[in-house]
């Protein structure tokens, strides 16, 4: 298991005039991700549009419709790798009006990067860019202060922005942050060193994401193994095979782990574990697996396998926050269905303790509502239980969503802490 | 085993429980599929012949191991198709036991639900998402999965794991559902359906290197060979009965392999010396020219891709 390459996957986020897809536009060309043939398409369409230099944030902006508005209106992946990583950004819109893809490109992301404008500093959507990075759990936050050529390269511009953003962030939930000072126009700072700012010892950007260290983020302690589907072989070669296939959520397992099964409470041990390359005598998380177990018992999708002596709680009945996605806002009376690991059960919001301002960052008590882009703390109450962990400890079993089973829709995501 | 034993690792012997990129990108497409065989009805892989479903269809048949694969592939013949693409699709799936349905296009022009497309760079790239639609409405298929990535081209850069088409297959890339951690949603009215690309986070590279570690048969037209072409507009496509001739058109034997597999009439072709996986990639990690480079049905516009997905091209 131990190779050199692995994955980090970050996500952007920032306004329409932040310069974030220039950045990101600057990230690929630099690091010379940018063939010939889209290069020249790229120039074409910045000739036409009657630019001298070529328009970076076009080879990331990329439906027809947003490049006729210049802005981005979803969720974008790009990909890029150098040597050391393998990169996939989740590009996000920074309206106010698109948090719901902001959560999106946040769910799957071990790190953020947030864009400030060194000439406006740390606004209303700082601020709410970088509590969603901590409600989602990012864990390592990137900011770079953008846009430093047209400051004249200034460190104490620099420097009072980082004091802003420290003193607000103080309140938020984030391990790691840092801060760097780049010009995506120029190219001072991404990939290269900047030639004017001699004063910023600190790493550049590709260096700063190369080397983030995301050994912790993933959850090898607790085992967590939701069942996908039941494999069932019985022919010549394989007498009545019966494995368990899934994803490891969190933790690791063995051959002759005694396991538990929710939500039977049924006890058993681990006889083989099919890996993707054969058979193994150990998995961890994230690795895709079928598991044999030495009893014959009754498990089903949905079901997860545990250890004795460290379980997942049972619950059918607690308090999460929600995000809601959906433009028919939140009835209070309907039944929703939730989706948790591999698990669904019914699902109603019982009440609404309150629902997050993003702007003042502030609670608002007594709001019956909940709007696309709300976020809030709901209490609710479920069928069947599902077994959770806590977010914080456990991204896996810490979050779900809620469909809309008339309309099929994903009506919100939630986090159970 | 007690739980805390990670907790008491060194950082040296933690790295054990890394997975590499691969690995990582591999898991990821097994759990997707298995997400797919439980949450649909009557699913089913699109096989096209190129490397991507290729690599889909041998993650598939490891998603299900010790067991048998338990999806059809379904194949879209515009009867433009390159042999060894055909010959490469018989030999599969008889070598995986899997069952191969095959939806002509030729058969929804008799029908006259398509119309042949005329002119001198008339091809049936097009026509391909009506004769998928009639298949997988013929078959009962509700979800069907392919090999499409989002590094691939920029519409796609924006598609989903799990992709919902509505009953005339039509895709809405402004209306697309939000996907939110791994919990995918594959809800669906009578007669909607869904695409799944379990590697939309896989790029041409990691393709590559994955086929070089799992040592994956490709069809010959991959690699190296002798071919009788057709320079055009700087493009070079195979010499076949199907190219409607141009005449600038400049016929030349050269020794080309292809990048990207679809109709004979709208493959690029390149020139390249290479003969194994290895040379490949090798090559492809010097190349300045993107993967759909030498497409020619990207080239019709800058948004094709997005217009032909809207109606229901892969």
């Amino acid at each position: 298991m131990n190779n050199t390459k692995d994955i980090l996957r970050f996500t952007t986020a920032g306004s329409v005039d932040d310069g974030k897809s220039t950045l990101i536009g600057r990230l690929l060309f630099d690091s010379k991700q940018i063939t010939q043939d889209q290069l020249e398409i790229v120039q074409r369409i910045s000739e036409r549009k009657g630019m001298k230099e070529i328009d970076l944030s076009l080879f990331t902006d990329g439906l027809k419709d947003e490049r006729a508005q210049g802005i981005t209106i979803d969720v974008a992946y790009r990909y890029f790798q150098t040597e050391k990583r393998k990169f996939i950004i989740a590009d996000t819109p920074g309206h106010l009006q698109y948090t719901r893809n902001m959560v999106t490109g946040a769910s799957t992301a071990n790190a953020a990067l947030i864009l400030i404008d060194a000439r406006k500093g740390v606004i209303e959507q700082t601020k709410r860019h970088s509590f969603i990075a901590s409600l989602l759990h990012i864990q390592h936050l990137i900011v770079c202060v953008n846009k430093m050529d047209l400051v004249s390269y200034d460190q104490s511009q620099f420097e009072q922005i980082v004091a802003s953003f420290r003193d607000f962030a103080a309140k938020l939930d984030i391990v790691d942050v840092q801060f760097i000072p780049v010009s995506a126009l120029n190219g001072d700072n991404v990939v290269d060193r900047s030639q004017h700012m001699s004063w910023y010892q600190g790493s550049t950007l590709l260096h700063t994401l190369e080397n983030l260290s995301v050994a912790n983020d993933i959850n090898q302690i607790d085992l967590r193994f939701p069942i996908q589907h039941a494999i069932r072989v019985d022919d010549e070669q394989l007498k009545d095979y019966r494995a368990y296939a899934g994803q490891i959520a969190s933790g690791i397992i063995r051959v002759g782990d005694e396991v538990l099964v929710l939500p039977s409470q049924m006890q058993s041990k681990v006889t083989s574990i099919q890996g993707m390359s054969g058979q193994v005598t150990e998995a961890c998380a994230p690795q895709s697996v079928s598991i044999e177990l030495s009893d014959e018992l009754d498990i089903a999708r949905g079901d997860m396998f545990v250890k004795p002596m460290n379980q997942a709680e049972s619950m059918a009945q607690f308090s999460a926050m929600l995000c809601w996605m959906s433009a028919k806002p939140f009835v209070p009376a309907k039944k929703y269905v939730i989706r948790h690991t591999t698990r669904e059960a019914k699902m109603m919001i019982k009440s609404i303790q309150y629902v997050y301002d993003l702007n003042a960052l502030k609670r608002m008590e007594g709001v019956g509502e909940l709007k696309m882009n709300d976020i809030a703390r709901v209490d609710v109450q479920l069928s069947s239980p599902i077994f959770v962990d806590s977010f914080r400890k456990n991204k896996a079993t810490g979050s779900f969503i809620v469909i809309d089973e008339q309309s099929n829709e994903t009506v919100a995501a939630g986090m159970i802490f | 085993m007690h739980r805390s034993d990670y907790e008491t690792m060194e950082g040296t012997e933690r790295m054990k429980y890394r997975l590499d990129y691969l690995q990582e990108l591999e898991a990821e497409a097994v759990y997707v599929i298995r997400e797919v065989f439980a949450q649909f009805q009557h699913p089913c892989i699109l096989f096209s012949g190129g490397k991507d479903s290729i690599v889909l269809t041998h993650l598939a048949a490891k998603a299900f191991a010790p067991g048998p694969l338990p999806f059809a592939l379904l194949h879209i013949d515009t009867g433009h198709n390159f042999q060894e693409t055909l010959d490469f699709r018989d030999a599969l799936a008889e070598r995986m036991n899997v069952r191969l349905v095959v939806g002509y296009v030729s058969d929804s022009i008799a029908r006259q639900t398509v119309t042949e497309e005329s002119g001198p760079n008339a091809n049936r790239n097009r026509a391909q998402s009506i004769t998928l639609l009639e298949s997988m409405e013929y078959h009962g298929f509700d979800a069907a999965m392919g090999g499409g990535r989002r590094d691939e081209e920029k519409a796609r850069a924006k598609e989903r794991f799990f992709s919902h088409r509505d009953a005339f297959g039509q895709w809405d890339p402004k209306n697309q559902g939000p996907e939110i951690w791994n919990l995918y949603n594959g809800r669906k009215n009578e007669g909607e359906q869904f695409r799944v690309f379990p590697i939309s986070n896989w790029t041409e590279l990691d393709v590559w290197e994955y086929i070089r570690q799992e040592q994956i048969p490709l069809p010959s037209l991959y690699f190296s060979h002798v071919r009788n072409c057709v320079k055009r507009k700087g493009s070079i496509l195979a010499d076949s009965p199907y190219l409607i001739p141009h005449p600038q058109d400049e016929k030349v034997e050269l020794n080309v392999r292809f990048r990207t597999i679809g109709d004979m009439t709208i493959s690029g072709a390149l020139e390249s010396s290479a003969s194994t996986v290895a040379e490949i990639i090798a090559e492809l990690k010097e190349m300045n020219q993107s993967e759909r480079g030498g497409r020619a049905d990207d080239f019709r516009s800058e948004s094709s891709m997005e217009d032909r997905k809207k109606e229901g091209y892969f």
